[in-house]
């Protein structure tokens, strides 16, 4: 009787290059006949050490250093950077950069979801989907190109305000262009949302129940899609003080869930920069900043994948003592170790898609 | 909504029972880092480390320095998922960290420098003291 | 303009980049952009593969994956280092765990410029690395009959 119980384990690796998995990472599950029992993940493949350059470069430069710490957030952590040291220094930036920057991290958030329901249909074998949702992103990149001049870093931010102004002649253009947006995008949503063989393949899986996703400090679209109501756009940053919007949830917790709240954040997105477009004053961009920071300061903002943390430290030279950023896949990893625990392996892939991993935030 | 957010400087021997009393208090862990040159009159060769509390819209930062190669205690028990930070942590400064409940053991990244954040000490010195 | 007439399948592979390429070669296969009018295909299989794409630089981590990918591909192959990053290290050059670009471990073909590459520059690197392909198919074949 005792020998039937007992069960041989397996571990199998998993990545670091590996068909599903746009970036590399790896994991170690143990595994139960198709069970998973454990996973024990190892990160450091994309490991570049960047926050280390605030030695080498001048703080208005790092800006560049900091937008590149990840390719799909690339504006949100400019922004995040420049906030930093502009609390620091106690600089206050026109009001119309402020909106700027919403419209533009809106956007970006806009497309960062529509690209990762893309590589989530990619992963459940809905390829077809995963074209028309890529496609459906181009015109966000389009708006982005025109009114920045880069498709996916943008360049835009600086220190004290933005570079670049958008004309009210493109700005309703872009909200022409959202509008035309709002059907296609929602044939795509609907699909995911409402076709049977995708609930078949999302609903109940990788489930985190509210408590586990609160306790291991997941941020985002995966702690609200376990029905904690938390949003960090919500501080009022920036220019969404004067912005109302609900924080969408759901409360099952599971693929099907997390999938549901990056798509009414695609529409919530279309109705922010609408609102925002809508108020937008005129004015300057940006102030002049002269010298240097000195002190240190802690922001919060909302990215596509969740809460990020900036933390600043500066001792009054060009250079920086530290710049330190905690990515929203970092604090998710957890989360999704403990989803991923009592899964089918087949599942794996799917669930590790649904925390929209994003390593090179990660690992920096 | 304003942000409620503070910087509380505690005594690295109090970190544990503050901790606790966080996460009896429903805060979940935000982040953790370490930052060379503390502020203050505090030596400039020691470390300080941030523990970063959440509860809603509320931010707590607790913030204390140790002196060069000393060893401090996970708070692995009271948030288990502060693994990965603790391990960064060691990775990056070679601070050790003892009873880790997933040790990578110095693993964590795979670098080309040993503690790249802080080259004062010896390479191999934190694996040392485990 | 090159013309080869195989179909050429593509492996990707992330160095060290910042995603910006990656997401942009993504964007690559996708209609509006659509690289499988040349015939390939994106595979995740380096034994499938004749083109290798590489993003981002090489660190101390993934420099033996990067010569292991390689040396699995089946001959001939030819390898795109995509943007900055894989051709020098760019931005982060200077970091402590970049070694440089990716032929600090394993032969380029093609060098494409950029950060992030727009689509654009990635299927003009694409294609010419097809011109490339094509000349060492027909040395090997002519080695083979000598």
């Amino acid at each position: 009787m005792e020998k039937a119980e007992e069960k041989r384990h397996t571990i199998v690796p998993f990545g670091p290059q590996h068909p599903v998995l746009p970036e590399p990472l790896h994991f170690d599950f143990v595994l139960e006949d198709e069970k998973v029992v454990d996973v024990i993940p190892s990160i450091g493949y994309i490991h570049r050490g960047l926050e280390i350059l605030v030695q080498k470069r001048e703080f208005t430069e790092y800006v560049y250093v900091a937008e590149r710490i990840c390719g799909i957030c690339s504006f949100i952590h400019g922004m995040g950077y420049c906030e930093a040291i502009e609390e620091i220094m106690k600089i206050s930036v026109p009001e119309r950069a402020k909106y700027l920057r919403l419209i533009w991290s809106e956007l970006s958030r806009v497309h960062s979801h529509l690209l990762w329901l893309g590589l989530a249909a990619d992963a459940f074998g809905f390829e077809n989907l995963f074209m028309q949702a890529w496609r459906a992103r181009e015109l966000v990149l389009d708006i982005i190109e025109e009114t920045t001049g880069g498709r996916v870093i943008f360049g835009a931010c600086k220190i004290g305000g933005v570079r670049k102004d958008i004309t009210d002649e493109s700005l309703k253009t872009m909200v022409t262009v959202i509008d035309g947006m709002y059907k296609d995008v929602r044939t795509i949503c609907d699909v995911f949302l409402n076709d049977s063989s995708v609930k078949e393949r999302l609903c109940g899986i990788g489930i985190l129940s509210r408590e586990d996703a609160y306790s291991l400090g997941a941020v985002g679209p995966m702690l609200r899609a376990s029905g904690v109501s938390y949003d960090t756009r919500k501080l009022g940053y920036g220019a969404f003080g004067d912005i109302d919007f609900d924080i969408v949830t759901e409360t099952a917790g599971d693929c099907y869930a997390r999938c549901a709240v990056r798509v009414h954040e695609i529409f919530q997105s279309f109705h922010i920069i609408k609102q925002a477009i809508s108020k937008i004053p005129g004015g300057p961009i940006s102030v002049k900043v002269t010298g240097a920071p000195n002190g240190e300061a802690m922001v919060r903002y909302e990215q596509p994948r969740g809460e990020v943390i900036y933390y600043v430290k500066a001792n009054g030279t060009k250079f920086l003592t530290r710049f330190r950023a905690r990515t929203p896949t970092f604090a998710n990893i957890p989360a999704m170790i403990q989803a991923l625990k009592g899964c089918d392996f087949a599942d794996v892939a799917n669930i590790v898609l649904t925390i929209d991993p994003c390593i090179s935030c990660t690992e920096r | 909504m304003t942000e409620n957010k503070m910087m509380i400087d505690i005594g690295s021997d109090e970190v544990l029972s503050r901790v606790q009393s966080y996460q009896q208090g429903g805060y979940r862990l935000v982040q953790m880092c370490c930052v060379r040159e503390p502020a203050g009159n505090v030596p400039a060769d020691h470390l300080e480390l941030h523990y970063t509390f959440g509860r809603d819209y509320e931010m707590v930062d607790l913030k204390f320095s140790i002196p060069p190669g000393a060893a401090i205690e996970s708070i692995t028990q009271i948030y288990p998922c502060a693994f990965l930070y603790e391990n960064e942590i060691h990775d990056l400064y070679g601070v050790s960290i003892q009873g880790i409940n997933i040790d990578f053991q110095g693993n964590f990244y795979k670098m080309a420098a040993a503690h790249p954040f802080n080259p004062d000490i010896e390479p191999g010195q934190a694996q040392k003291e485990k | 303009m090159s013309y080869f007439k195989k179909s050429p399948w593509l492996l990707h592979y992330d160095g060290s980049s910042c995603n910006g390429c990656d997401i942009e070669v993504l964007a690559c296969l996708t209609p509006l952009y659509d690289i499988e009018r040349f015939g390939i295909i994106n595979t995740g299989n380096p034994k499938h593969a004749d083109i290798l794409l590489i993003t981002g630089g090489v660190n101390e981590q993934n420099a033996d994956i990067i010569k292991n990918l390689y040396d699995q591909m089946p001959d001939p192959k030819v390898v795109v280092a995509v943007g900055i990053c894989a051709t020098s290290g760019g931005v982060f050059a200077e970091c402590y765990n970049i070694l440089g670009g990716i032929d600090k471990v394993i032969p380029v073909d093609v060098y494409v410029m950029g950060c992030a590459a727009r689509p654009e520059a990635i299927i003009d690197g694409v294609v010419k690395a097809l011109s490339i392909l094509e000349e060492k198919y027909t040395t090997m074949k002519q080695e083979k009959v000598a």
